[in-house]
Formats: structure tokens, C-alpha cells, sequence
């Protein structure tokens, strides 16, 4: 049981790290009908100046720093680079994100090499917030469901209370209608584009030290991100977060437990062969459960886009 | 020999196949049979037949990207497992079963077309960004699949095999380079030969109407979905070819043949080449490859260039490459290339200074970076430098902004004379 409950906490951080970049995501895929293929990629680069900065000040100015400079960045080319190709059509600003994504794997090569470096969570917070029977909770995984939640609240509150709000959820339906309202509808794309970046950033940030920093990194969360917002239905932010945690719980418990297929076979009655070794259904017997737990993600979102196409809280089917 | 339009989509070409239609096809088949006679080296056929698999790959792939409006993140897929295939089912000739090796790419482009029909069944229901994101989520399915079905994937060091086992075809049994260099190239003109007449066919241009606009395709009564997804199948057919030729060639197969990096440099490929066009991921495949193995061995940086190339491209020139050319034709037919020539090759030489120099502050940079152990000496384009301190960074620099200067002033000059040789009548 003990286990069971820091495994639901453990699942809890992973389902909110992945739901810090869906929100962006989302909203900036609702806003402007993109999938920012590079998404990712900035989460990287928030780890990457996080990691340059603290080396100068510590950690937490590169907390406060890195995301506003990846916000601007992600400005910068939603402005120069995403607005010139909006005229071609959606599939052409989605080949640019996904070559904004080699590049930006690349310029980090060339600039920090391949290897991982060494970022570690500031002292202040290295140390056992509590214990559930033996099971230390680290202060640090605190933190991160405090930022997570508190920037989940901030976003609620903006988008669904202020008049910046309004804007931005008019200017996502009507674009052409705000406009001719008088508001600077490219502006409020831009700035939503740079602030789905920063907080892409700010989970690179807060989640560098936990999941290491590395070329891959992008890599490893991206193809995930995705499939989390077409579980969840593109462009639905209730939805983005439901399948976060569905997939960070899902992740967690699979690694946690260790089962394997001998064991249910062997339970629902069937005699494991001899000769296993040299069997055709040796990849059957070996399975275990922490093996099947990289493809859960992507098994549940094949199930999902048969039985339910638009996802799970999705409205629309493109 | 002329055929009779039956349906209004052919009305217009009623001959199927002209003298025009057909020179450049004979004229490709005979240069592809006499290029062994120049490059005779065994690495230099290699890069040949990998550069007709990934000729036939991005064909595949323009089936779906440019003929019928699929952004596809997992095309490697049907490559792979196509490939998978033909290396079984060339195992299993190695203990008996009789298919001389030039039929293999049909068994695995059979394969790559099944897979095609069970995906497709319900990845093909919308295009854009929703097709985009479940061929990216199959894609990564299967190869994080092929990680745990060691029986059939080998595990992390994939599976390999033998091609010369088979009964020999008219007393070849396919043991030196040269002789897979001719089975690649005539599947390659076949595979090409196809995928182009498939595009001329109702359905490929039914293809073309639904990328266009589904909605009036609907209209005149064609279900998006079942013409997408025809699309698909064949398109995984000559996937599995280009696996099947993969196997043939390179005798063995693992994970990265099915990976995202793979999916991802397809798209690359048949992007900067040009989707919009037939030949422009042929054009894409040759310049991909060149760059890979030329650039590949000079300079470590060559992925962060073809990622500038790229990102450029959609920037800049989204026809790619053969939109590039195709621009041109204009010109041409209106006899007035020769007012082009002179602009051009007056920006030639200030462009070239300014790519390669751009390309050596990157090169001194980096090596300033990931110097190792202190070591600042430096070779670039034959001159020996020290790169430890600012004088070779600075000097790059400069050359690089006087030739982007100079360019910058040619281009106005090059604009005009664009204007003049795409008017019919002289303006001057």
C-alpha cells in the first residue's frame, strides 16, 4: 500500500511535468491551428540556459531567467520564421517546426556537446520532505508539483477571468472578427506562442535535474507530448491534462511493478514450454511489465483513435 | 500507340505514352547502366545503391506528401518492416524455399503494402495534422516494438542474412557489388516507372483533387478516406521495396531502419528536393546522400548544416530544389536565359565566399569549443591556422559580412533582370 501511494505520487510529478508542455501545446495549437513539432525542443533549450545560468548565479535565477529567454526566443520565431510560412498552409508550418527541431537539437550539439551534464537540483531543496512507510518523498518532486499546479491555476485563472482572456479565446474562434474589433490579433498569436514556449521552458527547467540534461531530451518527451494531446483531443485543455496523468500514472506503475507475462500465463493456466529458448513465442514468456511501459503511451493511443477518433475530451475531429 | 479517353480526367492526353514522355525514362536507364563503367571503386557503387533505395523510399514517401496531402512522421516503418521480411523470407531461402533474389522486393513490398492496409484502416480517416500525429505515434509503436520481439526484430542487433543462397538467375548469384548495382537499378527504374504511371492513373489524380480540397472531392461523390488510403497501400508497397533492396544491399537490418530519425530524414529529403514535383526527391535523394558521405567525412557539423538547409528551404523555397529549376522553364521557353546568366554569375562567386566562409566561423567556433586537450591547430580548406584565438574567427567574419554585402547589392540587378526575362515582350 505504502508503495502503491508513492507510486501514485511519483506517476502524479510525471503526469504534471508532461502536462506543462501539453498546455502550450494545446493553446498554441488551438490558437493557431499549429502543432509545434519543436515544442520539445524548447523544453531542451529551458534545461540548457537553465544549466549555463546556474552555473554563474545558481539555481534559482535560472529559474526566473531561462523561460522568459526561451519565451523571447519562441517569439522571435513565431514572428520571423512560423509567419512567413502561415501562408503556405498548416502542413508546411508543421515541416517548418519539425526542421526547427533538428536545428535546435543541433545548435545544441555544437554549442554543449553530446554528453549529459552535470545539473543538479539546488541544496535548498535536497532534502526528504516526508516518508510514506520508509519510502523517502524527495523535497525537490514537491517543488515541482507546486510550480505545476500553480502555473495550471495562473493559466485557468488568465485565459477564463481576465479581459486578456477574453481576447485570446475570442481571437481563437474569430480570429478575423477580434481583429476588425481593433485588437492586434498577430501580436496576441506571438505572445501566445512565446508564452507556451516559456512555460515549455520552465518544465525543462524544473525538470533537468530530475531527468537529466542531454541531446536526447527533446527527443526522449517529444514523441510523448504528442500522443499525450491526441489522447487527450487536439486542442482541448481539460483533455491535455486528464491524459497527462492517465500517461504519467500509466508510465510509473508499469515500471513500478514487476510482472511478468510467465506469471499471468502460468496463472490463467498454460505450461510455460522447455524449451524456451528456441521457442516462436519466447518474446511472449520473457515479456515483463517495466519492458511493455515505453509503448504503453502509444498503445493506448491506437486504442483511443480507434474507438474514440476526436480523443478522449476532444469535440472536433480535425 | 494512342488510347481513346474514357473518362474526362484523361481527356486531353489521349496518348498514353509519347516519344517525350518515354525519352527520359530511356535516357535514365542508360545513363544508371553505364555509370558502373566510370565508378568502378566498391565504395563508390555503395553510395550509388544507397543512393537508388533512398531514391525509391522518397518516392514512396512523395506518394503520400506530395501527390495526396499525407504529412507522414513514420514512412520508415513500412521501409523496415518490408525489410524485415525480405531478410526472413531470405532466410528461409537459405534453408530451401526456392525464389531466385530478384523477386524478393515483391515479397517485401507485399508486406509493407499489408501493413499499409491494417494502419492505414484508420490512420487515412483525416489528413493534416491528425494524420501527422497518429503516423508518429505508430511509427515510434513499432519501433519501440521492435526493442521487445526479439524473435522477429533480433533484438539490438537486428537480423541478417545471406542474399547468395538463392538459385542463381542465368548463372548470377549476386556475390560482387556490381551485380547488386543492376538489381537495385532496374528495380529502381521499375519502382519509379510505376509510382509514375500511378500518378497518371484516375485514382493518382483523384489523389491529387483530395489534397487539394476533400470537401468538393466529396462532392463529385470520391470517399476522401478510401482514396487516401489506396494511396497509402501502394505507397507502402514501394516502401517495402525500398526495404526489400535495403536488405538485398546491406544483408542486414535493425532498429534504426524503422526509427523517427529515419521517418524524419524522408521527409527532409523529399522536402528540400521538392514535393510538388515527380523528380524532386530524386533530386533530393542525390543531394542527401552526396552531403551525407562527402560532407560526412570532412566536417562533423554536416548535420547542423543540412538542419540549416532545411529549415531555409521551408523559409525560403518550400518547391524545393526541383521548384528551383522548374522556375526556369518560363525563361527558357521565351529564349531569354542568356539575361539571366550574366546576374548570375556575377552573384556566383560573392555567394560561394559567403557560404564557405559562414561555414568557417561555425568550424573554428566549434573547433575553439571541442578542441581537444588544448589542441587549436587547424586545417580548413587546405590552410593551417591556429583556432585558439580571436585573429581566425575575426577574419572569417569579415570575409563572410564584405561577401554578404556584395551580394546584397547584386541582387537588386538580378531582380530586374528575373522581371525582364519572364515578360514576353522586351521591355527595353
Amino acid at each position: 500500500m505504502a508503495l502503491f501511494l508513492v507510486n501514485v505520487l511519483d506517476g502524479f510529478v510525471t503526469g504534471l511535468l508532461l502536462f506543462m508542455l501539453c498546455s502550450g501545446l494545446t493553446l498554441i495549437f488551438s490558437m493557431m491551428g499549429v502543432l509545434n513539432f519543436a515544442h520539445a525542443s524548447f523544453y531542451m533549450l529551458g534545461a540548457y540556459f537553465a544549466y549555463q545560468i546556474s552555473l554563474v548565479t545558481g539555481f534559482w535565477i535560472g529559474l526566473l531567467v531561462a523561460p522568459l529567454i526561451v519565451g523571447l526566443i519562441g517569439a522571435l520565431i513565431e514572428r520571423y520564421g512560423l509567419r512567413r510560412v502561415h501562408k503556405y498552409g498548416h502542413v508546411p508550418e508543421l515541416i517548418f517546426t519539425f526542421g526547427l527541431a533538428l536545428l535546435i537539437e543541433e545548435t545544441i550539439q555544437f554549442f554543449w556537446g553530446k554528453s549529459q551534464l552535470p545539473f543538479s537540483e539546488p541544496a535548498a531543496l535536497d532534502f526528504a520532505a516526508f516518508a510514506i512507510a520508509g519510502n523517502a518523498f524527495p523535497a525537490y518532486k514537491v517543488f515541482m508539483i507546486a510550480v505545476a499546479m500553480g502555473i495550471f491555476l495562473t493559466l485557468l485563472y488568465i485565459l477564463t477571468k481576465t479581459r486578456i482572456g477574453m481576447t485570446i479565446q475570442a481571437a481563437l474562434s474569430y480570429p478575423e472578427t477580434v481583429q476588425n474589433l481593433g485588437h492586434n490579433v498577430p501580436l496576441v498569436f506571438m505572445c501566445v506562442f512565446g508564452v507556451g514556449t516559456a512555460m515549455a521552458g520552465l518544465a525543462g527547467v524544473i525538470a533537468g535535474p530530475v531527468l537529466g540534461v542531454f541531446p536526447g531530451m527533446a527527443l526522449q518527451l517529444g514523441s510523448i507530448v504528442f500522443v499525450t494531446i491526441v489522447i487527450g483531443g487536439l486542442g482541448s485543455l481539460w483533455g491535455a491534462l486528464v491524459a497527462s496523468l492517465i500517461i504519467g500514472w500509466l508510465q510509473t506503475f508499469a515500471t513500478a511493478y514487476d510482472v511478468t507475462a510467465e506469471q499471468v500465463l502460468t496463472a490463467i493456466g498454460f505450461t510455460k514450454p522447455e524449451m524456451i529458448w528456441d521457442h516462436p513465442l519466447q518474446d511472449l514468456w520473457t515479456l515483463t511489465l517495466p519492458q511493455l511501459g515505453p509503448i504503453l503511451p502509444y498503445l493506448l493511443m491506437v486504442i483511443v483513435l480507434v474507438l474514440r477518433p476526436q480523443g478522449l475530451m476532444g469535440n472536433r475531429e480535425s | 500507340m494512342t488510347i481513346a479517353s474514357k473518362t474526362p480526367l484523361t481527356a486531353g492526353s489521349t496518348r498514353l505514352i509519347s516519344l517525350s514522355n518515354a525519352m527520359p525514362w530511356a535516357f535514365a536507364a542508360l545513363f544508371l547502366l553505364c555509370l558502373p563503367f566510370v565508378f568502378q571503386s566498391n565504395s563508390a557503387l555503395t553510395i550509388m545503391n544507397q543512393m537508388a533505395i533512398t531514391i525509391v523510399f522518397a518516392l514512396s514517401y512523395n506518394m503520400l506528401l506530395g501527390q495526396g496531402g499525407m504529412l507522414s512522421f513514420g514512412h520508415a516503418v513500412y521501409m523496415g518492416l518490408g525489410g524485415f521480411f525480405a531478410m526472413h523470407v531470405m532466410n528461409m531461402v537459405e534453408d530451401g524455399l526456392w525464389l531466385p533474389l530478384p523477386f524478393l522486393p515483391i515479397v517485401g513490398g507485399l508486406f509493407g503494402m499489408v501493413f499499409a492496409f491494417l494502419i492505414g484502416s484508420f490512420s487515412t480517416r483525416r489528413a493534416g495534422t491528425v494524420f501527422a500525429m497518429i503516423s508518429l505515434g505508430v511509427g515510434e509503436l513499432i519501433a519501440a516494438c521492435s526493442v521487445i520481439i526479439v524473435v522477429f526484430f533480433g533484438g539490438e542487433e537486428g537480423i541478417s542474412g545471406d542474399r547468395t543462397m538463392g538459385p542463381p538467375v542465368f548463372g548470377y548469384e549476386f556475390l560482387t557489388q556490381q551485380e547488386v548495382y543492376y538489381l537495385t537499378v532496374v528495380w529502381l527504374l521499375l519502382a519509379a516507372l510505376l509510382m509514375y504511371l500511378f500518378s497518371r492513373t484516375p485514382i493518382g489524380r483523384i489523389a491529387n483533387a483530395v489534397r487539394d480540397n476533400e470537401e468538393r472531392a466529396e462532392f463529385l461523390g470520391y470517399s476522401q478516406r478510401n482514396v487516401r488510403w489506396i494511396s497509402f497501400c501502394a505507397s507502402g508497397f514501394f516502401a517495402g521495396v525500398a526495404g526489400s533492396l535495403f536488405a538485398i544491399n546491406f544483408e542486414i537490418l535493425t532498429e534504426e531502419n524503422l526509427n523517427l530519425a529515419t521517418s524524419g530524414s524522408i521527409l527532409l529529403i523529399t522536402f528540400i528536393g521538392g514535393a510538388g514535383f515527380f523528380v524532386g526527391p530524386i533530386i533530393g535523394a542525390i543531394v542527401f546522400t552526396l552531403l551525407q558521405t562527402v560532407l560526412g567525412l570532412h566536417t562533423e557539423l554536416w548535420a547542423l548544416y543540412l538542419g540549416i538547409l532545411f529549415v531555409s528551404c521551408v523559409m525560403f523555397f518550400p518547391s524545393g530544389f526541383a521548384g528551383l529549376i522548374a522556375m526556369h522553364r518560363r525563361p527558357l521557353a521565351l529564349g531569354k536565359m542568356k539575361l539571366l546568366i550574366k546576374p548570375y554569375l556575377k552573384v556566383a562567386i560573392p555567394a560561394i565566399t559567403s557560404v564557405l566562409s559562414l561555414a568557417a566561423v561555425l568550424e573554428i567556433l566549434f573547433h575553439k569549443r571541442h578542441g581537444y586537450g588544448g589542441d587549436h591547430e587547424m586545417h580548413l580548406y587546405g590552410i593551417a591556422f591556429d583556432s585558439g584565438g580571436y585573429q581566425a574567427v575575426a577574419f572569417a567574419t569579415i570575409i563572410a559580412a564584405i561577401s554578404l554585402i556584395l551580394v546584397s547589392r547584386v541582387l537588386p540587378e538580378i531582380r530586374e533582370a528575373w522581371d525582364n526575362a519572364n515578360h514576353a515582350e522586351d521591355r527595353a
